[in-house]
């Protein structure tokens, strides 16, 4: 059966609930942000990306 | 019927009630301390790891004032300035308050060592091992000398912002600790002597109940003479400079004067016009710890613009 009535009670769980989500979603967004600046911050790298690349064989050639 | 939904509690805790274990009044002066010390350190700071770091230190400070309202849950029922903390009302239960604590001091020192260095996140375990077991569990009932060991924990920010910025400890550093420590005495025993029969109502040691006020009007005084040389000390070191040095000055001689006046008045002057010196000392208080970092914030400020 739907509870139509809300006593004051089920607000101050929801605000519980919402307070949390936006907590968790700025977690989120912190993460994101220190991993976008870390790597960054390690400065330029290629990895292995299955792709000839130029200056490889331009060092193998001298 | 429909009887199995929860029992309404009353008591039941809102979100605003778990915010103010963190004692958001106590973070603030956290923030702002720790910013200063970040922004006027020699190395700079990425802005986003800036922000974090603070964030980090803010979350710990306000964890281990969670840890304290668990423990000091039954003196602060007692104290009127305290009785409203969401433990004494009964709106979190004190386990919870244990566990918010504990969880958010974890996750802070991880969270700001991850996204700085060891270094920072060590002072700051330090800090909220200070505060929650060395200040509350142990002195605060203890020694009436409580404040001034207690005061090194609100002392610390500053220094981990700085290691923050530089991965250490510097002579600079350790002297925006020195300031705070020294000025947390005079602060909070002007407190003591206008909120009366507060600290002797709970059986807090503070300094007027064991030593008597007027000890405790000499002990403000000696406290701000002490403090008067670290502020200049502080203006003369290569983070200070002309506002700061400004701002000690004058900053100074009004809180001497103000310490002098609380030590040269007697109980019953005091009574007569209701504390009005004593309440202004405190007020006062707030404004040195304030405008002594500001300045050293616009000092820095005139260094980046290569002013001075």
């Amino acid at each position: 059966m739907a509870m139509r009535v809300t006593h004051e009670l089920h607000d101050r769980r929801k605000g519980r609930n919402v307070g949390l989500a936006l907590v968790l979603v700025g977690f989120i967004g912190i993460i994101f942000g220190l991993t976008v600046v870390k790597v960054r911050q390690l400065g330029g790298f290629e990895g292995f990306d299955h792709v000839v690349r130029p200056q490889m064989i331009e060092q193998a050639g001298q | 019927m429909s009887s199995i939904d929860a029992i309404p509690n009353e008591h039941e805790a809102g979100f605003g009630d778990f915010f103010a274990l963190l004692k958001p009044r106590v973070m603030s002066l956290v923030v702002f301390t720790a910013f200063v010390g970040l922004v006027v350190a020699p190395a700079p700071v990425h802005p986003f790891l800036a922000f974090v770091s603070i964030l980090f230190i803010a979350v710990g400070a306000g964890a281990s004032g969670a840890l304290n309202m668990w423990w000091d849950a039954d003196i602060d029922a007692v104290m009127r300035r305290t009785r409203g903390r969401p433990v004494p009302v009964g709106r979190v239960a004190g386990d919870d308050a244990l566990a918010l604590g504990l969880v958010l001091s974890g996750f802070a020192v991880v969270m700001l060592w991850l996204a700085t260095n060891a270094v920072a996140a060590g002072l700051l375990a330090f800090t909220i091992f200070f505060y929650a077991v060395i200040y509350t569990m142990w002195l605060k009932r203890w020694t009436p000398q409580n404040i001034v060991i207690g005061g090194a924990a609100g002392a610390f920010p500053p220094m981990i912002g700085w290691s923050v910025a530089t991965g250490g400890v510097a002579l600079e550093s350790v002297l925006m600790f020195a300031l705070i420590f020294m000025w947390t005495p005079p602060h909070f025993w002007a407190l003591a002597l206008f909120m009366r029969s507060d600290y002797d109502d709970a059986g807090v040691p503070m300094l007027t109940v064991t030593h008597g006020r007027k000890a405790t009007r000499a002990h403000v005084f000696a406290y701000t003479v002490i403090l008067a040389p670290i502020s200049v000390a502080l203006a003369l070191s290569s983070i200070g400079g002309p506002a700061s040095l400004l701002a000690a000055i004058g900053l100074n001689a009004v809180f001497l004067w103000g310490a002098w006046s609380i030590w040269r008045r007697s109980e019953e002057m005091a009574e007569r016009d209701d504390y009005r010196v004593e309440k202004r000392f405190f007020r006062v208080s707030l404004l040195y710890l304030f405008l002594a970092f500001g300045a050293l914030l616009i000092d820095a400020a005139l260094r980046s613009l290569g002013v001075i």
